[in-house]
């Protein structure tokens, strides 16, 4: 059964990211003060796909992109909120983590891009809590295993009620011959520091740890009765609040629904364009930029609201990379092209940087930062296209150093009186964007030669043309119009002919050179060990842990340590 | 002939498991001992620890010694450790171990799942006791509340039964888990019982009966379906368990039995014929049947909860790997694997009940509460006949399966008696004549008067045919302490 395309719920077509409160069917999103409320009550009728109940607060695609939703609220609209209570609606029931039929039953790449999106989630509820001060509190009121358990992961707190039976698990390996999927491993040694023999214990034992155990080996934070539960959930709020360093105004910025046009071949969007040309398998992505920055002042900017140019385009960015992600898996590339007025870019990315501190600018830089980093971990080859016309300003130049590869056009093309195509750095190129590992993409570029990207600081708010682009090093090609059309024609047609599977592991290999950190080990461990035992017979083949899963029956595993 | 009988007397515990030469144990009974007295002496039955009650103790597990009677105060009842013979040759009879020896240790791979059996199983015997706590001040004879006495007593064996698996199988987590089942508490807010039906209150004697006829009895399903275990020392425990949980249906058979008789009684005596006459008959100081119908329809749906949901991985893992089987197992013709099979179940199908065919490995909850309710049904039987030797015009029944259930297919629908769905605002009209309303819990409740004296009963109920241990009528069942 695993493998079978799988029909989507309700006669859809596609995978829509976008949602809004009102339509939620799995979370209900309260705010009271400067807390707020995440409470998981899973409709088991409302999954994404045909085929399986979301039983137990299980979770599949659908529940997560509520949960990215209302994350991305709390940030925008709800900006005096300090704390976010993460809690079940249900009696006695956390979270059963990832629904395991809706796992067996899908393909591969719906397997792999679903732990990459909720990964991503979680990641942001990190990002909300370092960045902006929104602390989170896992109240555990009963099972939470595996991905219930890895949610709790990403929050600051974890609190479990004390009722003799409520439980932290994380069952994939004994259960189902898998491994958590959503960095529960790498958090639970990395993050909560749990020691390796106590983690080597825990991730075995399919009925998880409870009570003082879990609080002895750092699983959890505390442990309540479950009479003193809500007296402990308003002390523990209240407290983090007092320390929380947010403080934005009571009134948020609205997050308004996207205007999309979708087309057969793609999406338009109001500053993005999705083009898919599917016997290439190829996507062009075009960014375009705003006609004019006319925000001048910080009350400005945030009376523009979801409209001003840098949220709207982000979110658009956001959205057409999602959708490429998860509901066109045999689009191989993905051409970046941008376009506009670099003034007005650059105009928008000072704008950015004078207002900093500001609590919308604030978020919205955060929130470029996290898409950037969404675009990082696509396993598609990336390359951007630089011509006549584009806009690789800053911001948008990130676009280009986020690539596998940049062409870039030196002079003009034939018949056309465009000026010749030029890139250009902002301060927003040397830290504002880092990637998961930490550095910025220059550094990470510029290993070899770490006085690079501070040398590159003196080339700010200057228009690099081909020539001296490639002689940076910001380029991997300068070519003229007599070679452009064949050599990008090669490489994409080259591009396409090579293993799927090997671009994957090729382009995630080199994307991240540098250090690591817990959120790039996470998701360099999903790339590979994820992505390899989710292909193995010891899980989805016919007497695999996960086609077995519910019938009774054992699996029978290839018995050989590879 | 030897006696493979080994009571060891100087530790005061009943034994054939050798536990004087068991080190393992008996250091882990010497720290959870204590414990389980003051567990009893706190959560035992209430106003009646001094008293002298006359009751069975298992010595061994052959005729003649599982029930001894004699006085005893109950904290020095002497609970003991009893596991019924081991047959030479057992094999684990079903799943994918079929035909390999019954395993005399613990298999590594299923260590977590026997463990949790285990516990689930031994969760339930000392949370029936904590419910039953305070009926000993409103018993209706000397009688019955021996007969109340009996059955705490043999749930707490029960207890032992399971911590004594637990000891002795299943290391330091298992003396932990051991410890937990002293710690929950029945209706508890903070270490509530594993359960839900364990952790409702048992208010009133019909109750008592109601939960001892119905309850009980699934606890004899789980024990009859645990006495198949291919882990011999659970099968070997389960099948000792199941000769006392015999008595326990005893006592609420022949409740509700009396209860019945003593209705019918009355009413004849004063000339009514109309079972629905409800005031009239309550003036008699009895229950009158409807009411009686109303109770059984809150137990016996409360106990099909227990079964869990009809569709279970768990029960079909457990079953694989020849841990708990099915009622009756080795008489079943089939493969005993069931890998292949199917299985009818109840189902919720687009707003309708329905059957349909599941995978019989996952099916094996619905299976066992088929079975369960045919059980009961014959006993429902058995109170008919009374009512209609009594000249009656009235039948007890067991309501549809899908009746007031808060657990599996039909949590979340309205279902009569009968079988018809109900929109949420029938429901409420109705519930009342289905179950048990306020006023009738009050007015049993006003019934509950004790009734001490030797020989005497309760105005609403009948005396047994016969004493316990052949004692005659007037026998004074418990000596009450002062
Ligand atoms: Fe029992
Ligand atoms: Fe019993």
């Amino acid at each position: 059964m695993a493998g079978a395309p799988r029909k989507l719920a309700n006669g859809k077509a596609f995978i829509d990211f976008q949602t809004e409160p009102s339509r939620y069917r799995h979370w209900k999103l309260s705010v009271q003060g400067e807390t707020a409320t995440l409470a998981m009550d899973v409709d088991e009728n409302a999954g994404l796909f045909e085929g399986y109940q979301l039983k137990l607060n299980s979770y599949d695609l659908g529940v997560d992109i509520e949960l990215a939703d209302a994350l991305m609220r709390l940030r925008f609209e709800h900006p005096n909120v300090k704390v976010v209570l993460l809690r079940s609606a249900k009696d006695r029931v956390f979270c059963a983590g990832a629904n395991i039929r809706m796992l067996a039953g899908s393909e591969h790449p719906h397997k792999v891009n679903f732990c990459k999106f909720t990964n991503e989630t979680r990641n942001a509820m990190e990002d909300a809590s370092q960045y902006s001060g929104q602390r989170f509190v896992t109240v555990v009121n009963g099972t939470a295993a595996g991905g219930g358990y890895e949610l709790a992961l990403a929050t600051d707190h974890i609190m479990m009620v004390d009722d003799g039976s409520t439980a932290v698990s994380l069952p994939e390996v004994p259960l189902l011959a898998v491994l958590p999927g959503t960095g529960g491993l790498t958090r639970v040694v990395d993050k909560r520091m749990v020691r390796r023999d106590h983690a080597d214990v825990f991730c075995t034992i399919e009925e998880g740890i409870k009570g003082r155990r879990a609080v002895q080996w750092r699983l959890i934070d505390e442990l309540v009765p479950p009479s003193k539960l809500e007296e402990r959930v308003k002390a523990t709020a209240s407290d983090l609040a007092t320390k929380s360093p947010r403080s934005g105004p009571a009134e948020g910025v609205k997050l308004t629904q996207l205007d999309r046009k979708f087309r057969a071949d793609g999406i338009d969007y109001g500053f993005v364009r999705l083009d898919i040309e599917a016997a290439q398998r190829l996507a062009t992505i075009t960014v375009r930029v705003a006609e004019a920055a006319s925000a001048k002042s910080a009350a400005e900017i945030v009376a523009l609201g979801a409209a001003f140019w840098p949220l709207q385009c982000a979110r658009e960015l956001d959205d057409a990379i999602l959708h490429l992600r998860n509901n066109a898996y045999e689009i191989g590339t993905v051409i970046f092209k941008t376009e506009g007025d670099p003034e007005v870019a650059r105009a928008y990315d000072d704008l950015l940087e004078a207002h900093r501190d500001n609590w919308f600018v604030h978020e919205i830089r955060h929130y470029w930062k996290r898409v950037l980093k969404r675009i990082d971990v696509t396993s598609r080859t990336l390359v951007a296209l630089i011509e006549p016309g584009s806009c690789f300003v800053g911001t948008l130049a990130e676009l280009a150093f986020a690539a596998d590869r940049s062409y870039m056009l030196l002079g003009q093309f034939q018949g056309d009186n465009r000026p010749a195509a030029t890139i250009e750095l902002t301060r927003a190129n040397f830290g504002a964007y880092p990637m998961s590992h930490g550095l910025t993409r220059l550094q990470s570029r510029f290993l070899a030669t770490p006085d690079k990207p501070a040398q590159l600081e003196a080339k700010i708010a200057t228009a690099l043309d081909a020539d001296e682009a490639e002689a940076l090093g910001l380029v991997t090609f300068a070519l003229d119009d007599i070679d452009w059309a064949d050599e990008v024609r090669v490489f994409l047609e080259e591009r396409a002919s090579f293993s799927p599977d090997a671009m994957t592991g090729l382009e995630a290999n080199l994307r991240f050179a540098g250090p690591e950190t817990m959120e790039s080990k996470i998701f360099a461990r999903l790339t590979a060990w994820q992505n390899w035992i989710f292909q193995r017979p010891n899980a989805v083949g016919e007497e695999g842990a996960l086609a077995r899963y519910g019938t009774g029956q054992r699996p029978t595993y290839d018995l050989r340590r590879v | 002939m030897l006696d493979t009988m080994n009571v060891d007397y100087s530790t005061r515990i009943p034994n054939n498991v050798g536990l004087a030469e068991d080190r393992t144990v008996l250091r882990a009974l010497e720290g959870w001992h204590p414990g389980y007295i003051d567990w009893w002496k706190d959560m035992g039955p209430i106003g009646f620890q001094e008293s002298r009650v006359y009751l069975r103790t298992a010595v061994s597990v052959d005729p003649k010694g599982w029930a001894k009677f004699d006085y005893v105060k109950m904290p020095e009842y002497r609970w003991g450790v009893l596991l019924a013979p081991q047959e030479e040759g057992r094999k684990v009879n079903f799943g994918k171990h079929k035909g390999e020896p019954a395993w005399q240790d613990v298999p590594g791979e299923y260590r977590a799942m026997l463990r949790r059996l285990i516990v689930i199983q031994g969760d339930t015997e000392p949370a029936s006791v904590e419910q039953q706590r305070h009926l000993g001040a409103t018993a209706p004879s000397l009688y019955d509340m021996r007969n109340l006495f009996q059955v705490n007593v043999e749930e707490g064996r029960h207890l032992w039964a399971m911590v004594y698996l637990l000891h002795k199988y299943f290391g330091r987590d298992g003396r932990d888990e051991a410890d937990e089942l002293l710690r929950r508490r029945s209706g508890d807010a903070d270490s509530p019982r594993m359960l839900g039906a364990f952790n409702e209150a048992t208010p009133d004697w019909l109750s008592f009966f109601m939960f001892t006829f119905f309850t009980d009895r699934d606890g004899k399903m789980q024990l009859e379906s645990l006495a198949q275990s291919g882990f011999d020392p659970l099968s070997r425990t389960c099948r000792f368990m199941l000769t006392e949980e015999a008595h326990h249906m005893f006592v609420g058979e022949t409740g509700v039995g009396r209860t019945l008789q003593r209705t019918c009684e009355a009413m004849k005596a004063a000339g009514i014929e109309d079972p629905y006459a409800i005031e009239k008959i309550r003036a008699l100081g009895v229950i009158d049947l409807p009411t009686i119908q109303k109770k059984l329809n809150l137990h016996y749906s409360l106990t099909l909860d227990l079964f869990g949901a009809e569709i279970s991985t768990n029960s079909a893992n457990f079953y694989n790997a020849g841990l708990k089987g099915r009622f009756q197992e080795t008489k079943i013709d089939d493969d005993h694997e069931l890998t292949n099979a199917t299985y009818p179940v109840l189902k919720l199908v687009d707003g309708q009940i329905v059957k349909v065919d599941e995978p019989a490995l996952t099916a094996l909850n619905m299976r066992l509460r088929d079975d369960y309710s045919e059980d009961c049904a014959r006993g429902v039987e058995r109170w008919n006949k009374i009512i209609e030797k009594e000249g009656i015009k009235f039948r007890l029944d067991l309501p549809h399966v899908a009746f007031h259930r808060k657990i599996g297919e039909f949590r979340n629908v309205n279902v009569s008696p009968k079988g018809i769905i109900l929109s949420d605002s029938d429901w409420a009209k109705v519930r009342d004549q289905y179950l048990p309303s306020l006023a009738d819990g009050e007015y049993i409740t006003s019934l509950m008067k004790p009734c001490f004296e030797p020989g005497r009963y309760a105005s609403w109920i009948a005396a047994p045919k016969v004493g316990i241990d052949n004692k005659p009528g007037d026998f004074e069942y418990v000596q009450i302490a002062a």
